[in-house]
């Protein structure tokens, strides 16, 4: 009998169904934790780029300096505020899906900005990055200053960059050499730039000592820093000459 | 001796023997025949993926571990369970759909309740569903006996992967990033100039401590593959 088509069947119908089952139960009884932790990690890292948070261990203390010290709204690449999407829905800063927009015309991308503030004058600007690793993609923050031109913080994650070199990247000594640089020459915008090799001396204000072994990984972190920081220029020149945007 | 006797004293043996204590001699040595002289990963070289993959810290190691041997354990008590149910022809399939089913239930809590971990082992742990060490006892074991006995069998097999890949990081972590569950043991220590060791951080180092813990055991069980 075990061994007829009829039972094979319904017995696959059966797992089939018990294990679907109790898939979906855990999958939607854990989603709203599985969102809180997201969003934690996100907040975590566009706090950890403008201050040190890791003295902070409560989850909902990280969560409520967030919602005190920073403000955020989405940019268009022209540098004005932009509150719906094509579809009429609600832009959220915080849900902006930064490596879905990498892939679209950079025109037509969404920019979320997120500003700490001191009182009401805006404190820092920061932010997100998306690009090529050696291996798979990394992401960043950058926090600039109010003078959008000195960077205050630095904060990189990466899929699969190799242990030891690349995935130094996530380390607090390396996003630290950032610190103090400027992104802008004059008038041109010039970014950071990592340099090759790991010579531990002292550089100007635009390159920071490399990552030995890390070349291509660098090379990533380069371009992705340039990419975006070309496409917040408008917004930078608008908020420098003090424009509507940070009156927000 | 007419063959009629014959079961009747058999069958007055079955009824006298004395049910098998919870942890009898055979059951202890369901648990501990696969920690050294049966490793799954030294002696049968199974799951070497993972253990080169996630041994280059304690803490990730940990959690592999644990993950790996729940479900081990459990893949084992449901597939021995429904055993005499079980289709022979589509056997595998079932095997891997409940092993995937608690691989996932795995990844789903990590994601929930441990994120930060999760973000380190990543696709390692639906890698589970691969690790050979697991469909081997499934196979081997779970399908043949009986749900107690499988239990066993599974926790035998999963701290004999827990306790290699536990050793195999312990090194990497030390001579690698000098730290042990990331406290800087050398910092410590007040040397902080130890030179840390690059080859340690990547797999080469997994496969060279591997092998080194390969070669003391057999030297020590006298084991020698047989063609």
């Amino acid at each position: 009998m075990q061994q007829s088509n009829t039972y094979i069947i319904l017995f696959s119908i059966g797992l089939t169904v018990v294990i679907g089952g109790l898939l979906s139960i855990t999958s939607v009884a854990l989603k709203p934790l599985q969102d809180k932790q997201v969003e934690l990690d996100t907040k975590k890292s566009i706090l950890s780029a403008v201050m040190d948070i890791s003295h902070i261990q409560d989850p909902n203390e990280i969560l409520e300096v967030y919602s005190q010290r920073v403000k955020s709204y989405v940019i268009d690449y022209e540098g004005n505020v932009v509150e719906k999407d094509a579809k009429g829905n609600d832009l959220v800063a915080e849900k902006v899906n930064v490596s879905k927009n990498s892939k679209r015309p950079k025109e037509e991308r969404f920019y979320p900005v997120f500003q700490t503030m001191d009182g009401d004058s805006p404190d820092a600007y920061i932010f997100p990055m998306y690009g090529q690793g050696l291996w798979d993609w990394i992401a960043g923050f950058i926090a600039l200053d109010k003078d959008l031109n000195t960077i205050r913080g630095m904060s990189f994650s990466h899929k699969s960059e190799t242990p030891g070199l690349g995935a130094r990247i996530a380390d607090a000594e390396i996003q630290q050499r950032y610190v103090g640089k400027k992104i802008y020459d004059g008038g041109n915008l010039v970014s950071v730039e990592m340099i090759k090799g790991e010579k531990g001396e002292p550089l100007d204000d635009h390159h920071i000592d490399g990552m030995s072994g890390a070349t291509m990984t660098g090379k990533g972190v380069n371009a992705m820093m340039l990419k975006y920081l070309d496409a917040y220029k408008n917004f930078i020149k608008k908020a420098k000459a003090g424009g509507k945007v940070t009156a927000l | 001796m007419s063959t009629e006797t014959l079961e009747q004293e058999q069958a007055v043996v079955a009824v006298k023997e004395p049910r098998e204590p919870l942890l009898s001699k055979r059951r202890k040595k369901i648990v501990t025949d696969p920690l050294v002289d049966d490793n799954p990963i030294t002696v049968q070289v199974l799951g070497i993926c993972s253990a080169l993959a996630v041994t280059i810290k304690m803490e990730p190691t940990l959690t592999m571990a644990i993950a790996v041997t729940f479900v081990i354990v459990f893949s084992n008590l449901i597939v021995s369970l429904i055993r005499n149910f079980v289709p022979n022809r589509i056997r595998i399939i079932v095997q891997l759909a409940i092993i995937a089913t608690l691989v996932t239930l795995v990844s789903e809590l990590l994601k929930a309740y441990y994120y930060d971990m999760f973000k380190v082992l990543g696709a390692y742990v639906g890698l589970i569903i691969t690790n050979c060490i697991v469909m081997g006892r499934l196979e081997a074991y779970a399908m043949a006996n009986k749900p107690y006995d499988s239990i066993f069998d599974g926790l035998g097999s999963g701290f004999g992967y827990a306790w290699i890949i536990l050793v195999v990081a312990f090194f990497r972590e030390l001579l690698g990033s000098g730290s042990f569950f990331d406290f800087k043991i050398f910092d410590a220590i007040g040397w902080s100039s130890f030179p840390t060791n690059g080859l340690m951080v990547d797999s080469i180092g997994a496969f060279m401590i591997l092998g080194i813990l390969i070669w003391v055991q057999r030297h020590k069980t006298g084991y020698v593959e047989s063609h």
